[in-house]
């Protein structure tokens, strides 16, 4: 099995190429590295959190910092049909959304999947409506988990910047030719301005090359039919290749990765792991909380408390051989949704992990936990509850609990 | 039925084709090959040619929406019925009255 992990505690590696240090929003660093990616086409529209990034990306276009076609669409529902157009004539193509646009995009994500079109998207996490709500949850990607494309989260604006360029080797590569999606939690790394390192345009450019679609439909001379009817004689096979596709992602996501990691010095895994390998006891997060909880798991320790943490990376393709090998030794996993999975068990990375762990010979208590819904702040206040709850689950003084428990819910 | 063009993809067992066979995207590969697709069985009811009273206009080749008219040497053939979906244009359009509509599954 490939090495799936990162750790954060492992020494950096030196970078091969500049490092240009700015102070940024994560948003800011998006819309840079779309302007460095350069792509050909790009159909958005604007939305709350996410304004800032298409905002950003104007002002390049109307600069003539890039050569994007910048197309003005009425909806989000136009965006990504155009931008399934573009990307079935042959072009390279990038949109970005959050929450409600995102489910107005809906049945078009399911399309650009299955017609394999490697286009690159941010979704800046926002709440689902209703009641309206413009502020971080996962909710909305996490609507669209089924819908075959990659997803990939972010904790910081380095991790929403370097996703970028990795999304754009990522999708294009020859075996996986599919969509990506990038989350950034909205607000808490969209707005907040970070610091953080981001590479030379020339740098990116090379790094993404030029793309040469596989089939195109502007391609007079090998013309095809693109995203044709197919009844029950055919259907079925397209979706089984549509999964092989996407699992073989993973190995695509480790292999860009560990490329982008030898020029940079930064390194990403399909999940990283903090202080994981003596651990008892873990936290599985995505997103902003993992750097809250890694500041807890810090002070936890410095009590003696044997807790560490994974944070997940990619959701989509989901790495349950990797996640279960990491989490094997544990004697109890808390696993933090910031997304319900209403009637469900409890929240969709809860139940993946769960499911994941199953079948392994020794497989920890996990216990589910749902926090942050539409923005609510998640403290350290909140996960030392948690951590509580694992030392008295590992020792066994308390039963796991069969339900999901709302975190910093009045009640 | 009518000729089918000649393709370089070769589609002939396509109903067996398994998952990794299936191309990418279900993009159609190559253009020419709607004759491959027999969309006779849609139809509800047959066009019959009368011989006697036709006069070989060929109004009913130019109606065709299905190319299903079959024409030879300037005559009328009768019908291509792996592909007419029996949408009776052909049945109005007769001035003769040549073409009658029988209800598909029925007596001939």
């Amino acid at each position: 099995m490939a090495k799936a992990a990162t750790k954060l505690n492992a020494p950096a590696k030196k970078p091969k190429v500049k490092a240009i240090t700015v102070a940024m929003t994560g948003n800011a660093g998006c819309a840079l590295a779309m302007k460095q990616i350069n792509p050909d086409v790009v159909a958005a529209y604007p939305i709350t959190p996410q304004t800032t990034i298409v905002e950003e990306f104007a002002t390049y276009v109307a600069n003539g910092a890039v050569d994007t076609e910048y197309v003005n669409v009425e909806s989000e529902h136009s965006a990504m049909s155009a931008c399934i157009g573009a990307s079935a004539a042959g072009a390279r193509v990038m949109t970005t959304t959050s929450s409600q646009g995102l489910a107005l995009m809906w049945e078009e994500l399911s399309i650009a999947s299955a017609m394999r079109l490697p286009i690159v998207m941010h979704n800046v996490n926002r709440a689902l409506s209703g009641p309206i709500n413009i502020h971080c949850d996962h909710s909305d990607s996490m609507g669209a988990r089924d819908m075959g494309w990659v997803q990939m989260f972010g904790e910081t604006a380095q991790e929403a910047y370097d996703n970028t360029i990795i999304a754009i080797r990522v999708a294009e590569h020859e075996k996986v030719l599919l969509p990506v999606m990038i989350m950034h939690d909205g607000f808490i790394t969209s707005h907040a301005i970070d610091r953080f390192d981001v590479l030379e345009d020339d740098v990116v450019k090379k790094f993404v090359g030029e793309y040469e679609p596989k089939q195109a439909l502007l391609n007079i001379d090998d013309p095809k039919t693109f995203g044709p009817f197919a009844m029950p004689a055919y259907y079925f096979e397209q979706r089984r290749q549509l999964r092989e596709a996407l699992d073989g992602a993973k190995d695509i996501v480790l292999k860009v990765s560990k490329e982008y990691g030898k020029l940079t010095g930064r390194s990403y895994g399909l999940f990283e792991e903090y202080r994981l390998d003596d651990a008892h006891i873990a936290i599985v997060v995505m997103g902003s909380t993992a750097g809250t909880a890694k500041y807890v798991v810090d002070q936890a320790r410095a009590k003696g408390i044997k807790v560490g943490l994974l944070k997940l990376r990619l959701f989509r393709p989901f790495p349950a051989a990797e996640i279960a090998e990491a989490l094997s030794h544990l004697k109890a996993v808390a696993v933090m949704d910031r997304a319900d999975s209403i009637g469900a068990l409890g929240g969709p990375v809860y139940m993946e992990v769960k499911a994941a762990l199953y079948n392994s010979k020794k497989r920890p208590h996990v216990q589910g936990y749902v926090y942050g819904l539409g923005g609510r702040d998640t403290g350290p206040d909140q996960i030392e509850t948690v951590i509580d709850d694992l030392k008295k689950i590992a020792r066994g003084t308390e039963a796991p609990r069969e339900q999901v428990t709302f975190l910093g819910v009045k009640g | 039925m009518a000729e089918k063009t000649k393709m370089k993809w070769d589609i002939k067992d396509i109903d067996n084709w398994g998952w990794k066979k299936a191309p990418m995207g279900a993009t159609i590969q190559e253009a020419g090959n709607a004759a491959y697709y027999k969309t006779g069985g849609w139809r509800t009811e047959r066009p019959v040619l009368n011989n006697e009273k036709c006069t070989n206009c060929l109004i009913c080749w130019i109606s065709c929406p299905d190319a299903s008219i079959m024409v030879n040497d300037a005559k009328m053939e009768g019908f291509d019925y792996d592909h007419c979906k029996g949408c009776g244009i052909c049945s109005k359009v007769c001035a003769p009255k040549a073409i009658e509509m029988h209800p598909e599954g029925g007596e001939e």
